[in-house]
């Protein structure tokens, strides 16, 4: 990489991090017995949602014909939030389990 | 306040008389261990010959979210029983449960599309109903080992979800 290359790479990181306003927060969720909890999170652009699989198995986030998270027993997944909306998810594997992030602007 | 008192009075009356009915063939932790395995691959035996026989979409994902999580429960129970040096124990509910397991996997054998789904998930329900109220009544109850019991009631927990999540299937096949 030429000495410019890694100048402008410092200077967009820069830019990028004086242009978020407060620092990103992880959010934590709790997967255990087959309950998300909280079930319902609040959190802002670039904000980061932690699963917790507690369980002894294998569970999913995943979104109605969008994303889906894959949850493997006794692991932790993270998903970067990437912008303002209401995220309802359901495990694929175990439908009865909800929760909801609400994710608002930065 | 006044419901809940009164419910959780008569479930305690029902426990009490259910626990004193059974006091004299209380299953002992490795007969438990047994029972409990047994239940599981029973359903992890339907759920092989679903995926084989379905060509359903929804019968078979839900059969491989049942082979899946009662796989991975025995796995536990198994782990369970070798840490606790419990030696599970053959006796008469699992052999019932065995021999009641092995007629309806030849009568849905004999069953092809839409009628073996039917059948199949129809069986589902009332398996995890009948597995689910032995484990309340009289499997957890029963135990002594607190993990043991603590295993029984994260499976619990499991097949009542199983049981709703069939009751659904059930209901989209109609």
């Amino acid at each position: 990489m030429r000495a410019e290359h890694v100048l402008a790479a410092a200077a967009t990181v820069m830019l990028v991090a004086t242009s978020v306003p407060a620092r990103a927060e992880t959010i934590q969720v709790m997967v255990d017995k087959l309950v998300f909890t909280p079930a319902q999170v609040s959190a802002k652009v670039g904000d980061t949602i932690e699963w917790i699989n507690r369980d002894i198995l294998a569970h999913t986030a995943t979104v109605k014909g969008g994303m889906e998270v894959m949850i493997p027993v006794k692991k932790t997944v993270r998903l970067t939030l990437q912008k303002a909306e209401a995220i309802d998810y359901y495990c694929r594997f175990h439908p009865n389990m909800k929760g909801r992030i609400t994710v608002s602007a930065p | 306040m006044s419901v809940r008192k009164y419910s959780l009075a008569l479930v305690l009356a029902l426990l009490g008389a259910t626990t004193a009915a059974q006091a004299a063939d209380k299953p002992t932790d490795p007969q438990i261990a047994h029972i409990a395995y047994t239940a599981g691959a029973i359903d992890v035996a339907a759920a092989r010959q679903a995926i084989a026989k379905s060509r359903n979409k929804v019968v078979v994902s839900f059969a491989k979210d049942m082979l899946r999580d009662h796989e991975a429960v025995n796995k536990q129970a198994l782990a369970l029983v070798g840490k606790l040096n419990v030696k599970p124990e053959d006796n008469a509910t699992s052999r019932a449960l065995s021999d009641a397991a092995g007629k309806t996997k030849a009568a849905l054998a004999k069953l092809r599309g839409a009628a073996f789904d039917k059948a199949y998930v129809a069986n589902e329900v009332a398996f995890h109903q009948q597995v689910n109220g032995a484990l309340q009544t009289l499997l957890i109850p029963s135990a002594s080992n607190a993990e043991l019991k603590g295993l029984l009631e994260t499976g619990l927990k499991i097949f009542q979800g199983h049981g709703q999540h069939a009751v659904h299937v059930a209901a989209e096949l109609r």
